[in-house]
């Protein structure tokens, strides 16, 4: 079972709030996947009457909100973000996401290793959304971060994993859950990041924007659980270029000894 | 220091122009076909070779709208703080030879106003003036900024363009977005519209997104007043425009308008009319060309249109809007600036929204994230 901090998850699939046509929808969709930790823009919410339409539709007992910084463009910003929301939703757990860019939503990840190390000192989970960035992810281990979550490939772009070569180098390495974040635009592109190991995926977009969101989230459900068990059970070795080769121009030599 | 006026100087309007007319189907059909589309692409999406793709147009827009925005509209509403205005305009219903009471509104009469579009829902606010520097100054918005920051969590401004270290104050003060439309990037006709009045200065005017960049603001606002000129090629000046700001200040958000010249008491008649299918070409071009642009669409706009483009590319919308100082509590009877078309209510526009399958989104900002 996945652990992260001091929480136990059955799902491996975590989720996102944006980009439903209605609050109604996203409930459905995330009740569908299965999902135990939804990450919800502070930007979006209403801290402060405390009706937010998005809040009371997560209100289910296997969900556990994880509050995320998204719109903060520096470390300063995030960490009194994340003081806010640690107030607000009652929960030290926060998805740290610091882009200056708005266009690309890059993660910086200067700002992001500042931050990190700030709020693990003041008692937060942090799981920060970062590049797939190797030593990024063991810099951030050094500072007491409670996961990583890598990119895929652009956030929204629905690319899937085109940064599989950094992940996989991630989760040889990584002492924390390592969870694939951002660009996961179909199930099978989950599956994938779950046979080489990750952890867990996180998927919005390719949920929310699908034209049957909770058919969608079903089948992400379906395809992370397939290949969690691939992993497990471990793949045969693929074969790259084993075909018969009939002389020996680089070993025949040695025949002759 | 440089400034998109070093781009500008190297552009000609006219063979900006022959070049987006003479562009041909093979250019439009290569548009569409494009992973990243270049500027050479959008001059052929906007052009006269494009019109027959403009449902393949629309297709393509509405699944990147998708992609990078969701199943969300956006919702923010005016408020019209003060008609007093210095320029001749020759489009505008504020401009200082029109004969209109004027009005600025005090604190007392904004808090009005704030009450009632809290009462519509609103979170974020657009604020709007026209161009008096003697009593609508960087002071004044300051003092309304510190009045209404407690009840909007996001605050625009299409107020006339102010200097950098203006901008800097007024940051502090929770200012979001900033949205300053050229009106037309044809500077001779632009001194044509804009006879009198600080307003008058074109390269003041151009200049403002770089020094809107430069003060660190979030967002920033581009647009022509579409109808005083050839709208294909000033849109594309706006798309360079965006190009430009996009690279120099990679901090800010941009988002553009298409507001079409509506008609005012005693008004200009449009030099340029664009059609209801242009507008969508034009909408849907800007989406093929930039994935994260934010589209906006105003009340100018007729029911009809307004309900059909909210797929098709668009991100953002007001409701319910009032274009004249005090219009929502205050004095609902005083003159706009121009004559809304899409009358509705704010509780309507929602129902649209929703009965299509999108969410309005009221709120997408926070008072934490300075």
């Amino acid at each position: 079972m996945l652990k992260i901090a001091n929480k136990n998850f059955e799902s491996r699939l975590f989720t996102g709030t944006g980009k439903f046509s209605s609050a109604a929808e996203m409930e459905l969709a995330l009740l569908a996947s299965g999902s135990e930790l939804v990450t919800v823009a502070l930007k979006r919410v209403d801290l402060k009457t405390g009706e937010d339409d998005i809040l009371s539709r997560l209100k289910h007992s296997h969900i556990n909100l994880l509050p995320n910084t998204s719109g903060v463009r520096n470390a300063k910003e995030a960490v009194f973000a994340a003081q806010m929301a640690r107030e607000a939703l009652e929960t030290n757990w926060i998805k740290l996401e610091i882009h200056p860019d708005p266009k690309y939503l890059m993660p910086d990840p200067i700002e992001t290793l500042k931050a990190t190390a700030e709020l693990a000192k003041m008692g937060f989970i942090v799981l920060p959304y970062i590049h797939a960035d190797p030593v990024l992810c063991k810099r951030l281990e050094e500072v007491g971060t409670a996961a990583v979550m890598p990119l895929g490939s652009p956030i929204g772009s629905n690319k899937g994993l085109k940064t599989i070569d950094f992940l996989e180098i991630i989760i040889d390495q990584s002492t924390v859950p390592v969870i694939v974040d951002a660009g996961i635009g179909s199930p099978s592109d989950a599956a994938l990041a779950m046979e080489i190991g990750a952890d867990a995926v996180l998927v919005n977009t390719a949920i929310a924007v699908s034209s049957n969101p909770v058919l969608m989230a079903e089948a992400f459900k379906m395809a992370i659980i397939a290949g969690r068990m691939a992993f497990e059970a471990k793949l045969g070795a693929v074969a790259t270029d084993v075909r018969a080769i009939a002389s020996s121009p680089l070993t025949s030599f040695l025949d002759d000894l | 220091m440089s400034s998109f006026n070093d781009i500008f100087e190297t552009c000609d309007w006219k063979e900006t122009s022959d070049s987006i007319y003479n562009k041909t189907s093979a250019d439009v059909e290569r548009a569409l076909a494009a992973n990243k589309r270049t500027l050479e692409d959008f001059k052929a999406l906007i052009s006269p070779a494009a019109a027959p793709y403009l449902e393949q147009m629309a297709q393509i827009s509405q699944q990147l709208t998708l992609k990078r925005f969701g199943k969300v509209i956006q919702l923010y509403i005016p408020l019209y703080l003060s008609n007093e205005c210095n320029n001749i305009c020759t489009y505008c219903g504020f401009s200082y030879d029109n004969k209109v009471k004027r009005k600025t509104l005090s604190p007392m009469e904004i808090m009005q106003e704030v009450v009632v579009l809290k009462e519509m829902g609103y979170d974020h606010v657009l604020l709007v003036t026209g161009e008096a520097n003697q009593s609508v100054h960087t002071d004044y918005f300051k003092m309304v900024l510190q009045l209404i920051r407690p009840h909007f969590s996001q605050i625009s401004m299409e107020v006339q363009p102010l200097d950098q270290s203006d901008y800097q104050e007024l940051r502090a003060e929770g200012l979001n977005t900033v949205l300053v439309y050229q009106e037309t990037y044809h500077e001779e006709d632009y001194k044509k519209h804009h006879p009198k009045g600080k307003k008058s200065n074109f390269h003041y005017r151009l200049e403002t997104p770089d020094r809107l960049g430069k003060a660190g603001v979030h967002k920033i606002g581009l647009g022509v007043l579409i109808g005083l000129e050839d709208w294909r090629t000033d849109s594309f000046y706006t798309a360079l425009h965006l190009s430009y700001l996009e690279k120099q200040y990679w901090k800010s958000k941009y988002s553009i308008s298409f507001p079409r010249l509506r008609p005012f008491s005693g008004g200009l008649e449009p030099k340029v009319v664009m059609n209801d299918r242009e507008l969508v070409q034009l909408i849907c071009a800007y989406r093929l060309f930039n994935e994260e642009v934010e589209l906006s669409i105003s009340t100018r706009e007729s029911m009809d249109f307004r309900n059909n483009i909210i797929k098709l590319g668009i991100t953002a919308m007001s409701a319910g809007s009032k274009t004249n100082p005090g219009g929502y509590a205050v004095e609902p009877a005083s003159l706009e600036q121009f004559e809304i078309s899409d009358e509705r209510t704010t509780e309507e526009i929602v129902s649209m929204i929703s009965n299509q399958s999108y969410e309005p989104v009221w709120k997408d900002w926070d008072a934490v994230l300075l």
